[in-house]
């Protein structure tokens, strides 16, 4: 188990209408690890988050995760080990029903019918949806929709999870219980997002990323206590860290 | 009935298909195949039929007593889609003028036996079809085709129909009311601004297939959506089968409303 790691080494990335995304970015993530990735809207934090995966080869410079190099061919594996969840759970739940949303990537990994249901009970179980599972999910409400998303993506058992912005939109309270819910995950994550205080809670580590670029890189109590660096980067110190 | 209303009402149809009742625990593909036999049934009656249609009307009413579904929802429903009806039939009295019967001295022209027969037809298939969906659910439906044989391909983009038309119609709804709070009466609201409109939740559902496409790719997609067996055939479903086919072909062949008329005309005669 000791080798759930991501690397990125100069990773570069246009995008077909010519912006460059990407340029030159380096980290590494070593397993359990849990890193925040901040950042100004536009920085970057999407496109990194959409390599993580193999949506988006970088234009060159290599992405390694666990002992695979990704590229066209090995990126149906790095899935396997890779769970991203998205900004918004309308995009991620596609299927009719609940149940049908978590099995559809335990099916898709082929396995049987009885591991297949094992795996959506204990996904559903531990983000306390269970009750949740015949339910279409246009009839949830945004809290219970983020919950199965993760549920979802648990239920592929991945090394690595990937988040996009998992707070946005949600309620103080689903708020709170989606931190604890993380703060409980042994993965290695990777949290993309604009809530400081919620990386501040979850993640050790905490990436900005500026310019496509990693532009500071360390422990989150430093780099989120680090006003000038925040600032630059059209952040702000996180609300835990204002005195009032 | 403003945008936001409508909006509700749909999802009013899919709630009534998590009801709890015999014909709700039916399998879904006995539902689909009896649904199927009676829509070819009714459809396969002579132009001129009215009086061997009525019995059918057993079939929905049955159901919809059983399932414990509201009448009154299911009849506004089929007055939302009887323009079509009407309009198919409606110039059948004047282009089939040939006296058909003549009751009470007013003579009956053979069109507007026809015409009564479609709309009829029309009230049992709608009916019929409205039934399936409010004790079947959407994707209950949608499963019993694919294992009754329909191409997996054609079966998905029926389940995607029906996940994102909810997610369609809220983001519709939203470009509405951005649109009516800042069109202060009537300007704003003509075609100009509603075909840019589209345009906008057109450009906006191709980002969202995108986004979609990459979390099924996320999750292992190739190609095929998969899914459990969940429901197996049982006696009850062979039982409501054969029923149906018993009905259906009892009052099909056998001209059972006539012969209930002559025993009463021999009765009170």
């Amino acid at each position: 188990m000791s080798h759930h790691i991501v690397e990125f080494k100069d990773v570069f990335f246009r995008y077909s209408d010519g912006t460059e995304a990407l340029k030159g970015v380096n980290f590494r993530i070593t397993h359990g690890e849990s890193v925040g990735v901040v950042g100004a809207n536009g920085a970057g934090k999407s496109t990194l988050l959409q390599h993580m995966n193999g949506y988006l080869v970088p234009t060159s410079g290599t992405i390694t995760i666990g002992d695979l190099t990704l590229t066209t061919k090995t990126r149906r594996e790095i899935r396997k080990k890779v769970g991203i969840v998205f900004q918004n759970p309308d995009d991620q739940l596609f299927m009719p029903t609940v149940f049908d949303d978590v099995a559809f990537g335990p099916l898709n990994l082929g396995l049987d019918e009885a591991s297949v249901r094992e795996r959506v009970r204990k996904a559903l179980g531990m983000v306390n949806s269970l009750d949740l599972q015949d339910k279409p999910p246009h009839h949830l409400s945004c809290g219970q929709k983020s919950a199965v998303a993760i549920a979802s993506v648990m239920a592929m058992e991945p090394d690595i999870l990937a988040m996009d912005e998992p707070a946005a939109n949600l309620d103080p309270r689903s708020r709170r219980s989606l931190i604890s819910l993380l703060k409980t995950f042994k993965h290695s994550k990777i949290i993309a997002s604009h809530d400081l205080d919620l990386i501040l809670d979850v993640c050790q580590r905490c990436i900005v990323i500026g310019g496509g670029a990693v532009v500071a890189d360390g422990p989150s109590e430093e780099i989120l206590s680090n006003k000038a660096l925040l600032e630059e980067n059209n952040l702000e110190l996180p609300l835990s860290f204002q005195g009032r | 009935m403003t945008f936001d209303e409508k909006y509700f009402d749909i999802g009013r149809l899919d709630r009534l298909s998590y009801r709890d009742t015999f014909v709700h625990h039916l399998d879904p593909r006995a539902k689909v195949i009896a649904t199927m036999l009676f829509l070819l049934t009714v459809i396969s009656f002579p132009k001129y039929e009215i009086v061997a249609l009525a019995p059918f009307f057993l079939y929905p009413v049955l159901l919809l007593t059983i399932g414990e579904i509201p009448v009154r929802f299911i009849i506004k429903k089929m007055i939302v889609v009887s323009p079509f009806a009407i309009f198919i039939g409606i110039f059948n009295p004047i282009l089939d003028s040939r006296t058909a019967a003549v009751i009470f001295g007013v003579s009956l022209s053979a069109g507007w036996l026809s015409f009564v027969s479609i709309l009829l037809k029309f009230a049992l298939t709608i009916s019929a079809a409205l039934l399936l969906i409010a004790t079947t659910s959407f994707p209950g439906v949608c499963h019993a085709l694919r294992r009754l044989g329909l191409p997996p391909l054609f079966v998905s983009q029926l389940l995607f129909l029906y996940r994102y038309l909810f997610v369609l119609m809220e983001e519709a709804m939203r470009i509405i009311r951005a649109r009516e709070m800042r069109s202060f009466g009537s300007r704003g609201t003509d075609i100009k601004v509603f075909v840019r409109l589209i345009g906008i939740l057109f450009l906006r559902t191709v980002d969202r297939a995108e986004r979609i496409y990459y979390a099924m790719l996320s999750r292992g997609f190739q190609g095929d959506i998969p899914s459990l067996k969940r429901s197996r055939i049982a006696y009850r479903d062979l039982a409501f089968m054969a029923m149906t086919i018993a009905f259906l072909g009892v009052f099909r062949f056998f001209p059972i409303t006539e012969g209930i008329g002559r025993v009463a005309q021999e009765l009170f005669r």
